[in-house]
Parts: structure tokens; sequence; C-alpha cells
């Protein structure tokens, strides 16, 4: 039923063309009206080998509302197979289509059986949001693109984890998550990413296993491989952050992999000794900062909040205070998460509150007392809210609008370190 | 034009102006076929995607102050309140004034497709209201709810008792015209009807709509030399400064595509002369305007004065800097409004236009004439290769790959990109008053100069990058995707 959307966090199902944008050479082809690649995109860092603002699009006019947008659609993938360069072309069908009922896949299944690397997923923006619609294309390309292949390859592993563009650090994220397996002894394969294109979306059925690391998103994604190709899957919900999270990671996925153990604890204690390095220089300033009070809020999604709660728990000793996940979680998956929460040293639980209206969130935040300057990580949204409690705010989730990211990343023992760069660069700002 | 403020509802540019999105040919023979009534727009069966009417709509609605957006329609549609809530606050900041408007969706989904979702909207407006007492609420459909046929009408006149502001419905499905003006046609209308109230005097105003005013302070100087108070619209507006532009002596626009509608509309409903010069951009431009505001607010000879002063300061490093821009080529592409304006700028500065290329082209304007940047360089025997295509990157690639012209000149977000990508230098003309009167118009010739001057970002990047396009395409005819209308 529809709902207030107050301070939006999240953009509907056609934003997994950000999905494919993130595959290195795919593009997508919108069925849709003329405007939606433009909405749907973030204005800075978009341009790439493609950009929305050449996605080949069918533009639907009030005519095609009427007679139906099949004949556009055809020409638009033949011509687009024609002038665009691409390896991998994945049609993305919109709110128009699925109510006047096209047949878009009988459309895209006659460039199938001529062999093109192309697949379509029904991302009608009423069907859920872009977390949903990253599903979509994920799914798209197992069910119509892949086959179940006998040969597996010892040590390869499919590595999935949240939604590139919604998530700021994707990129950075998912190369350092394949710079941590490499040194483990394994053979990381993502598909998203600087050169990650279709020769690893091929790679996918003869991996070893699957690991998922998020909450929830991609589950559906990972059970399904499961079923197809016979892939086990390891199911990781917290973005590591940090040592503590990250060698317990990393001991996780080694023991899946059956990687010997002193391998994994010679890798871990390497990270670790120039973490506590770097940690103990700065002791001082966690210590005796006068600014910043203990307690913490996180506004994101359910990846970025239960990361980074777990992260200033677990590493830096702070104390949460409520938490917002805002990216509209299933309600299936909402129970499981919340026990996450509570899953933290000295039996400190955190509370969290599955919420997407800005409004009440910002009421909360207003109302608790967090006994000195509070630290708020969020969308832009929280901007303002800190501001007005003298508060200490980072952007970290969608809209961001404060933080330029080309490659950073808050994933592993690195990633901890450049968050708490980026707290304190805030909090240095202020002397008491 | 006949306007129509009792229907919430506008017509399309299409339908109202004749207004086409397809053409490729010259100048000379656009301003013809107009002129004769047979220019007939073609469509393409090949297209990339441009822009959805609602973000023009709402952009410009959304920059008034205090009021609240409501957008009916599932949450890709509302997406925009993401960079409106940015905007306003930074915008805001830059004048020293505050600004609560809110923009919120409905997160419409499967089931409100097939049984709809009015109470929920109801609801949603009565709860938005209560949260934040916006000045005024707008009320908006998307293309979802416009084909299940959801009739926001009835719902925006079923709450209006209950809540004590302008309350209207705006109908902004982005499949009903390719045009994304359109979409600031539909703020116009929105605002003529449900905000701007019969004059009770005159002032001493002119109507100044632009988009993001940073010439305010500059604009407001020249304006006082002249005994004028300029009301700048929409961006940091209030409803009740809104409510009195009938009561102004004039209407101006930076940009005719984004004003036109307006301007019309308080003409021909309330007797505010709307000044048809071409745009205050260049020499020529800016003293053309300049005069007309004198002739109708009666200022001839304070106008005459400040153009004989500032003429002084600046023609002759005008003058200066073109001397080192002769002889150089450009490809431009923009809005119809600033794509014949544009050409003739850099007519005046010295620079060969190869080809411009317009997103859109309106036959006619609200009044029935060719568009007066048009004109101007026909009666000045301008004339170039010129295309109406809507943002269509490959059609402008091939062209730049074919022409290879010194400088790409480009004000839409995301364009200017794919000229460095081919190795030409760029301009972005994005701030609308980038070459505005004198001062600016030198600035932009510098921008030009510096552009050509240092390329070293745009071979650097040209050597290691691929283009998407194939060689096949860029062996093609720019038309090859053009078909007739209709076909």
């Amino acid at each position: 039923m529809a709902k207030l959307l107050d301070k939006q966090r999240y953009k509907c199902a056609l934003g997994a063309m950000q999905t494919v944008q993130a595959i290195d050479r795919a593009i997508p082809i919108l069925h849709s009206g003329p405007g939606c690649a433009q909405k749907l995109s973030d204005s800075i860092g978009s341009s790439g080998y493609f950009s929305p603002n050449i996605f080949p699009c069918t533009s639907i006019n009030e005519k095609d509302v009427v007679f139906g947008g099949v004949k556009k659609l055809d020409t638009t993938i033949e011509n687009a197979l024609k002038v665009i360069d691409a390896d991998f072309f994945v049609v993305l069908s919109g709110c128009i289509p699925e109510i006047v009922g096209d047949d878009t896949g009988d459309v895209v299944g006659r460039y199938q059986d001529e062999g093109k690397p192309i697949v379509y997923a029904s991302t009608a923006g009423f069907k859920g949001n872009n977390y949903k619609g990253h599903e979509q294309v994920i799914d798209a390309i197992v069910e119509q693109y892949l086959e179940k292949s006998d040969e597996k390859e010892e040590g390869l592993v499919n590595i999935w984890a949240d939604v590139p563009y919604q998530d700021l650090f994707w990129l950075g994220n998912i190369r350092e998550l394949e710079k941590l397996l490499r040194e483990i002894g394994l053979k990381p394969n993502a598909i998203f990413g600087y050169k990650n294109g279709i020769e690893n979306i091929k790679k996918i059925p003869k991996a070893q296993f699957n690991l998922l690391v998020s909450p929830w998103v991609s589950l559906t994604n990972v059970k399904k491989m499961e079923r197809k190709f016979g892939t086990p899957y390891l199911h990781y919900p917290t973005l590591p952050i940090g040592a503590y999270e990250t060698s317990k990671f990393l001991r996780t996925v080694g023991e899946f992999a059956g990687v010997d153990k002193e391998k994994v604890e010679a890798v871990i204690n390497e990270h670790e000794n120039y973490y506590y390095y770097l940690i103990e220089r700065y002791a001082d300033m966690f210590l005796e900062t006068r600014v910043m009070a203990k307690q913490f809020s996180v506004v994101a999604d359910a990846q970025y909040a239960l990361g980074i709660t777990k992260f200033l728990v677990n590493d830096l000793g702070l104390f949460p205070a409520k938490q917002f996940v805002s990216d509209d979680t299933p309600k299936q998956y909402r129970e499981k998460i919340a026990e996450e929460f509570k899953n933290l040293n000295y039996g400190i639980e955190a509370e969290v509150s599955f919420e997407n209206d800005g409004y009440k969130i910002h009421n909360e935040i207003r109302e608790h007392d967090y006994h000195g300057y509070p630290l708020i990580l969020g969308s832009y949204y929280e901007k303002e809210v800190t501001n007005e409690l003298s508060g200490h705010y980072l952007n970290i989730s969608w809209p961001v609008q404060d933080k330029v990211v080309l490659d950073d990343f808050y994933v592993g023992y690195t990633g901890g370190i450049r968050l708490i760069e980026d707290i304190y660069s805030v909090a240095v700002q202020r002397w008491n | 034009m006949a306007l129509n403020l009792d229907s919430s509802n506008v017509g399309t540019r299409e339908n109202r102006i004749g207004s086409i999105t397809g053409y490729i040919g010259s100048l000379s023979d656009l301003a013809k076929q107009s002129q004769c009534g047979t220019l007939k727009g073609c469509s393409r069966c090949f297209s990339q995607s441009s822009t959805c009417l609602s973000s023009c709509a709402l952009g410009q609605l959304s920059a008034i102050r205090d009021i609240a957006i409501i957008h009916h329609g599932p949450a890709g549609c509302s997406v925009a309140s993401a960079g409106t809530y940015y905007l306003d606050k930074v915008m805001a900041k830059k004048r020293g004034v505050t600004n609560n408007t809110v923009y919120v969706g409905t997160d419409m989904n499967e089931n409100d497709t097939i049984f709809g979702s009015a109470e929920s909207l109801r609801e949603i407006i009565i709860e938005v209201n209560r949260r934040y007492s916006p000045k005024a609420i707008f009320v908006t459909s998307s293309c979802a709810t416009g084909i299940i046929g959801e009739d926001i009408d009835s719902v925006v006149d079923d709450v209006r008792n209950e809540i004590d502001v302008p309350i209207t419905a705006v109908h902004c499905e982005g499949f009903k015209s390719r045009i994304w003006a359109t979409g600031f046609d539909i703020s116009d209308h929105a605002v003529l009807s449900s905000i701007v109230k019969p004059p009770e005097k005159k002032r001493n105003t002119i109507n100044f709509k632009n988009f993001y005013e940073s010439a305010r302070p500059e604009i407001i100087e020249i304006f006082k030399k002249l005994d004028l108070e300029p009301i700048f619209l929409y961006c940091n507006s209030t409803v009740e400064e809104l409510s009195h532009i009938s009561e102004s002596l004039a209407t101006t626009c930076i940009c005719g595509t984004l004003g036109n509608y307006l301007g019309n509309g308080l003409e021909e409903k309330y007797g505010v002369p709307y000044i048809r010069t071409i745009n205050p951009l260049g020499v020529a431009g800016f003293e053309t305007w300049l005069r007309e505001i004198g002739r109708v607010t009666e200022r001839s000879e304070a106008v005459e004065k400040y153009i004989e002063e500032q003429r002084a300061i600046y023609i002759p490093q005008i003058e200066a800097i073109k001397e080192k821009l002769k002889g150089l080529r450009a490809v431009l592409g923009m809005g119809p409004g600033y794509t014949f304006e544009v050409s003739r700028v850099l007519n005046e500065l010295g620079v060969e236009v190869v080809w411009a290329l317009a997103w859109h082209y309106d036959k006619k304007y609200e009044n029935g004439d060719v568009p007066p940047s048009m004109e101007y360089l026909l009666e000045n025997d301008v004339d170039f290769e010129a295309s109406v295509a809507d943002q269509q990157n490959y059609e402008v690639m091939n062209i730049l790959h074919k022409y290879q012209p010194d400088l790409y000149l480009s004000r839409h977000p995301g364009s200017t990109v794919w000229a460095i990508k081919n190795g030409t230098p760029a301009v972005y003309v994005a701030d609308e008053y980038m070459i505005f009167g004198y001062k600016h118009t030198l600035e932009f010739a510098q921008a030009i100069l510096d552009s050509i001057n240092n390329r070293s970002f745009e071979t650097n990047l040209a050597r290691r990058v691929k283009l998407p396009y194939t060689d096949w395409w860029y062996e093609q005819n720019v038309d090859k995707f053009l078909e007739e209308a209709g076909k």
C-alpha cells in the first residue's frame, strides 16, 4: 500500500540499471519512459565507459501506452547491438510496459535464441526498491545466461556484496574483499568493478562456493545458485570493518573453504600487527578527545548499520544508542538481523529500528540523550539534525552530498582505519 | 495562447506549439519550414535515454521556499527528492535564508497499481500538512498513476476544505511528452492557477524567471540604476512573493524555453508585458533586451546611459579577446532556449558554428511567432548545419567525429564528458548567467580560450579510453535512425 516516503533513502527497482553499470562493459537497455535513467543516476561518478545518459531506452510515449511498446523495444535492441560496443546487454522493463503488458521476455528471447549476450529483468518501479532490483538482475543472469558446470575450480569463490552505487564504497569494498581472499590463498571472483565483466560472469558456475557478505541482499541469489549449480554458499551477514570483525571473517571463510588454519592465522597476525601499531599511535586521540560522547547512532541500510555498529562497539569501545535500518529490509529477514545487533562484546545489545520515515528517525534522534555530543553516521538528511544537537556527522549512506569517494572503502583492516580517519577528521574540528 | 487555469492539465509542447525532437538540416531550412508550416518532426527507431518532464516541473516547484511536493508514484519517480533536499538547503544558505520545503514520495507498490491508492494518498497529504505546515501543496502524478487512472484531482478537491493553504494537482506523466520543457510549462501552470492572485496595485518590480539566481546581486544593482526591483523565480521564492507577481511592470526570462509559459500567461491574464527579445547573452542580446525593458517600463534614457558606461569598460576588452578566438570552429548542443542564442554569441565572438544541436525545437512561441533567437540569426545572414535531438549522444559523437571541431559546448549534465573522451575540448555552459551581459560575455570568451589553450586533461584521457560506439556507427550518416513521424 502506498505510504509516506519522507526523506527517501532508496530508489525503485529500475535503479538496478546501476547494478548493470557496475559490470565492466555491460549496458542496460531500458524499456521505460525517457527520463528514468537520468532520475535514477547519481550525478557524480556516473561517467564511466557507459553512462546513464547513453543507455539505450525505448522512451515510451503516449502512443506506446495505448498500442504497446514491443516494436520499439525490438528496434531499440536490434540497433543497440549495432551501435554500442558492449559485451553484455541487460533489458530492464519499467512501470509502463509492466502495466500495459508488453511481453519483454518474448522480444529478448528471440535475441537470446540468436546467441546474443542479452538477458532481461522485470524491474518496474512499483515492484520494489533498488535493493530488490539488484537481486532481479543477478537472478536474470543466473536464470537466463548461465548453465550448470560439471567442472568446479578449487579455491574459486564468487563474492557477492551490497548494491553498487547505492553503496558509496562498493568499488573499494569489493576490491578489498578480493584482496583479503587472495591473501589467504583463494581465487576471488566478483562481477562488479574494475575489469570484472563477462569473463567473471561465465566463471560463476565453476566456483567452489558463493560468499555473501551482506545482511540480506542477494540471499535469494545464492540460494538459487545452490539449487541451479549445486554451489554451496557461506552467508556472512556482517560487513567486516576493522580488526575484530575482519579477523573473525577471515577465520570463518578460511574454515569454510578448507584453507590451512596456520596460513589464515599468519595473514591475520600480520594485519593486526600493523593495525594496532596505528591504533597505539592514536590511542591518545580516542581516549583524550574532549568532544565526543561514547554514544552513537547509524542511519543506513542493514549492511552499514550493522557493520559500523559492530566496529564502533567491538573495536573502538563506543556504546550504541538506537540504530536505524532504512533499506526497507523484507520482513522475513528482520528478526535475524536484529539478533545480530545484540551479538556484541561484553553482552552489549543494540536496539535497532527498521524505519525509513526520516521524520520519525529524526524525532527519535532528537529525543535520545547521548550524554554529550553524539556521533551520527547516516545519509545527507542527518546533517541538519546532527547540527541541531551539536553532534559529529559523517555522510556514509545514500543520499550522499558531503563526500566524494572514488575508490575509498570501509571494509577490512584498512577500511576500519579509513573510517577512523573520517570520524576523527570531523571531531578534531572542535576542541570542546 | 489560450490559458485555461480552471483545468489542472496542460497541453504538451508538441500539441500546443508544434515542438519537435527529430530533425536534421540547416538553420535556414528549419526556419523556412517553420514559417510556411511544413515542418514535421521525425521520430527515432533507436534512442538513448533523455530526461523526464517531471524533473523539470518539480525541479522548478521544489525550489519555492516552504512548500510541500507529494509525488504519487513508485520510489524511482520521487527519487529527485534527495537532490532537492540538498539543493534547497545550499541555495537557501547562499542567500542567507532558510528553506523548509519538503518533497515526499508515496512508494507505490504493485497492489496500488491494481486497486488504486486514492485513500492512502489522501492520508499522506493530511499527514504532510500536519508535520510541516507548508505554505502550499503540490500533489503530482507519475506514469504509473497516470496509466491506472488514479484521480488525483478528486483527492485534491476532497482534502481542500481540510487544508488552509493553496493545494493543487500537477500532472507529470513522463510519457506525455518527449519534450521535457513541457515540465516547465506544467510548473508555471500550477503556480498561475493556485498561487498567483489578481493585482491590487502596480509595483516597480520585474519578474525575472531563472534557474539558480547566481547573478542576483549584480542584476539587483543594474535594475537599481533603473529604479526597478527584480523578483527572481522560482529558486528561493516565497509563496507570498509569488502571489503578487501579477503586480509587476513586466516579466523577463534568462531562457525562453523556461519562461515562455509564465510570461505569456501573466500577459494574457493580468496584462503584465512579457519581454520577447533575444536573450541577454552576448553584447547584442544584452543591449536589445535592456532597451526593450527600458521601452516597456518607460526608462529608455536611464538604459542608454547605463549601456554607454558599460560599453566603455567592456567593449575594448571583448574586442581584444576576439582576436584570439578568430578561426575557431565549434559544435554545440543545448536546449533551444540556449542553442540559437549561444550560436549568436559565438558568431559575435568570431567563432564559427559548424553544427548546432537543439534538444528540442519550438516551431512557434506561445504568441505564434518564430523564436526571436532564430529570427535574429537569419536577419543577420548566419546559417549553419543544425539538428534537433533530445540529447541523443550517439548523434553528437557522430557529428564530433566527422567535424573534429576545436570546441564542443553543452549545457546538460553528463554531456561534455563524451566530447572530451573524443579529444575535443568542451565548455560546460551550466550556469544560466555564464554569458549574461558584458562582464560574463568576456568571462565566457576567456573560458573558451583557457579550455583551448590547455588540453592536457582531454588528451590524457582520450589517449587511454575507448569510446563506447562501434566503428559501424561512425560510418553511418547521423540521420540513420530518423523516421518520419507516425511511421
